[in-house]
């Protein structure tokens, strides 16, 4: 219902067919070639929706097309519905907020990366982790506001800190975050300024502070890199709240991942020792929150295994698998590693759209809605009985 | 629908405005929708868009019954749901409890089913209606999860949005176990019921209630309303109406209870209600704990990638 509602003429003419198919009228053949292509509707889908009844999954054609051949661990259901409407209000969020996901979860892998790199004397290393860390940010800064119903009005975020809000405490974090990386990534221009005059005096304060700034950040970095995972699951969305436990794993690995992975791509093979290992670490994190998001979660894990969800998470775990090893064996090769590097943002960008995109497929079908609290309530009066 | 044993939940009397900080709130009010006698003439959505200068929601036909609104929107801040069903009231015979469906039985004829004079022509059918609206939960996940302070706890114990405070972040919206609050897309910004704040500031009835020509609608001090809803079940129990349910009364429920609950002659998933919702922050202390444990590993895995190498 929400956004815009299709123009009255094509839900007239939906109504009407649906109205033949329930009354087993022949369709004009024009009928049949609008609902045909791409839809491919067998007749027991219509006779479904005309009466807006059952909760049977979508038919099996729908779902054999988006399993992937994997084996559902619940029995399909039966439950009424309204005219199989959803009960929940599907997000209102766009794609910016799952591209937010990602780039913010690199600015925090980046930053622990780089505060490293500064620890250690890497300066290679540090440099990229910083720009990196400020090209992540802002970018999240700006999908953030592009998001918004009233762009203009960002800043009444700021009224408030609420920590039953991930939102609210997520804005706090970010003006936290936001001012640091952005200080320690400005103080990479120090060797470009001139040595005398007032720059020269920016020249030599920049670094001490752009070293307190870098430590500010990387402390901050892990509440960035996860409290994602809090803001997607404090929902009513079936598939993200119950999601809660494993979600911010998959989070935290995923954004290390990532900024292992510019670091890969950003410093030659001989200096990339750390992000080499880090990239290990946070695959293996995200691998593993994500088998137990896709397995442990019953019916309502289903969104992260089918359709276009499912797709996006199996190519997600592909592309950490393929990155993750190839920057464990490529340690000698500039291009293998930079490839690898590349392999592991693609993979972070994957999970956090696939994550995404299960959890709005899971508002969608009164099925992950009803289903789940009956099971709760069953479960109650079970126990009560006994 | 639950027992108040079974939860450790808020405390029955509990007062949401008083929680949110009002001294000396008067009673909390609300809505009681006794769906028994609702007679689907959509007087109470009609009252809410006037009054309230709601837009328009456009000119559509959804083929659900008489249902053309299709759900609580931004721009319908009551909605009547249409069900039928292939059952005659009050025979539980033919469909064990709990099985209960939307029938789409074709398009409804111009006269009333059983003009014929005679039982001949006569369809076993029941026709549900059921007026919908914001149920101003107890524990309300849109109120707890906005982020600029625009919804808030009215001295009367409801949940009502500030538009001018309002910045669209859309959180509102997937955080109502119920899906009732919505953004308006040209607009941007949530929109909702507001159980009339004006109307009952100013001590008279919401416009859907005021409307409401056969009391389906009860509006007033919620204690009272709860009463009336039980004394209403026990009587169609009585008259052998035993589908009749509360939903939404139970303060031990997982949202602490409804400001506005309803009397069904279904199961809530009939109407399109959730059988057992939950306020989405009831489980935020174990979320807040489970990222802090991440975001340990996240720091962890940091250490190690530097302290485990040579190179
Ligand atoms: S029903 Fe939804 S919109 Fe209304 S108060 Fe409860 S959570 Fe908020
Ligand atoms: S959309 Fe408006 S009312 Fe809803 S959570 Fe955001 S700021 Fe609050």
């Amino acid at each position: 219902m929400t956004p815009r509602r299709p123009p009255v003429g094509e839900r007239f003419r939906r109504f009407r067919d649906r109205l033949r198919a329930a009354s087993g009228n022949i369709r004009a053949p024009s009928d049949d070639a609008r609902t045909a292509p791409g839809t491919a509707r067998p007749p027991s889908d219509d006779a479904r929706t005309a009466s807006g009844r059952r909760g049977v999954p979508p038919p099996e054609a729908g779902r054999r097309r988006g399993r992937g051949g994997e084996e559902l661990t619940v029995p399909p259901a039966e439950f009424s519905s309204y005219y199989g409407r959803p009960i929940l209000k599907p997000p209102v969020w766009t794609w910016e907020i799952a591209a937010y996901l990602f780039t913010g979860g690199l600015a925090a892998g980046s930053s622990l990366l780089a505060a490293g790199a500064q620890l250690t004397g890497r300066p290679a290393l540090r440099r990229a982790g910083r720009l990196t860390a400020l090209a992540g940010v802002t970018a999240s800064g700006v999908l953030l506001v592009k998001d918004l119903g009233r762009p203009e009005r960002f800043h009444h975020m700021l009224r408030v800190a609420k920590l039953t809000s991930p939102m609210s405490v997520g804005t706090w974090i970010l003006a936290a975050y936001g001012p640091a990386a952005g200080l320690a990534a400005v103080a990479e221009a120090a060797p470009l300024l001139p040595e005398r005059g007032p720059l020269g005096v920016a020249r030599r304060m920049l670094p001490p502070v752009g070293r307190a700034a870098g430590l500010a950040a990387a402390g901050i970095a892990p509440a960035l890199g996860t409290y994602t995972a809090v803001l997607l699951s404090d929902t009513a969305v079936p598939s993200w709240h119950a999601a809660y436990p494993d979600l911010p794993l998959v989070f935290a690995g995923s954004a290390l991942a990532s900024g292992a992975g510019m670091g890969l791509i950003a410093v030659p093979p001989a200096q990339a020792g750390p992000a080499r290992r880090l990239a290990v670490a946070g695959a293996g994190l995200e691998l593993f929150g994500a088998h137990r998001v896709q397995t442990r979660l019953g019916l309502v894990a289903e969104p992260y295994r089918v359709g276009h969800a499912g797709r996006l998470l199996a190519a997600g775990r592909a592309l950490t698998v393929v990155g993750a090893v190839g920057a464990l064996l490529g340690a000698r090769s500039r291009v293998v590693s930079a490839a690898s590097g590349a392999a592991l943002l693609a993979a972070s960008v994957a999970t956090r759209f696939g994550v995404f995109h299960a959890g709005v497929a899971s508002a969608r079908d009164p099925r992950y809605t009803v289903l789940p609290q009956r099971e709760r309530l069953q479960r109650r009066a079970d126990e009560q009985d006994r | 629908m639950v027992d108040p044993e079974s939860r450790s939940g808020s405390p029955v009397a509990f007062d949401p405005a008083a929680a949110a900080g009002w001294v000396d709130a008067p009673p909390r009010m609300g809505f009681f929708t006794d769906t028994s006698v609702c007679i689907g003439c959509k007087a109470c959505e009609v009252a809410c868009k006037e009054w309230n200068g709601v837009p328009a929601s456009g000119l559509d036909l959804l083929g659900m019954s008489y249902d053309n609104t299709g759900a609580l929107t931004a721009n319908s801040w009551r909605h009547v749901a249409f069900v039928e069903q292939p059952r005659p009231s009050g025979d539980d015979s033919a469909a064990p409890a709990g099985a209960g469906s939307t029938e789409f039985l074709g398009m409804p004829g111009a006269a009333p089913p059983g003009r014929t004079g005679s039982a001949h022509g006569r369809s076993d059918f029941r026709w549900l209606m059921m007026s919908d609206v914001c149920k101003h939960c107890t524990r309300a996940g849109c109120l707890d999860v906005c982020p600029t302070g625009a919804l808030f706890r009215t001295e009367f114990g409801t949940v009502v949005v500030q538009e001018d405070i309002c910045n669209g972040c859309g959180y509102c919206v997937s955080a109502c176990p119920y899906g009732v609050i919505d953004r308006r897309a040209d607009d941007g910004r949530a929109w909702k019921c507001t159980l009339c704040y004006d109307r009952i500031g100013a001590g008279m009835t919401p416009a859907c209630a005021q409307a409401c020509p056969t009391e389906s609608i009860q509006y007033g001090p919620l204690d009272e309303l709860r009463d009336r809803a039980a004394a209403r079940v026990a009587t169609l129990h009585e008259r052998g109406v035993p589908e009749a349910r509360l939903y939404g009364h139970d303060p031990s429920d997982g949202v602490g209870g409804d400001g506005a609950f309803f009397l069904l002659l279904d199961e809530p998933e009939v109407y399109g209600l959730p059988p057992d919702p939950q306020v989405p922050t009831g489980d935020l202390p174990q979320m807040w704990r489970r990222a802090g444990l991440a975001a340990l590993a996240m720091a962890a895995g940091a250490v190690a990638a530097f302290l485990g190498g040579r190179r």
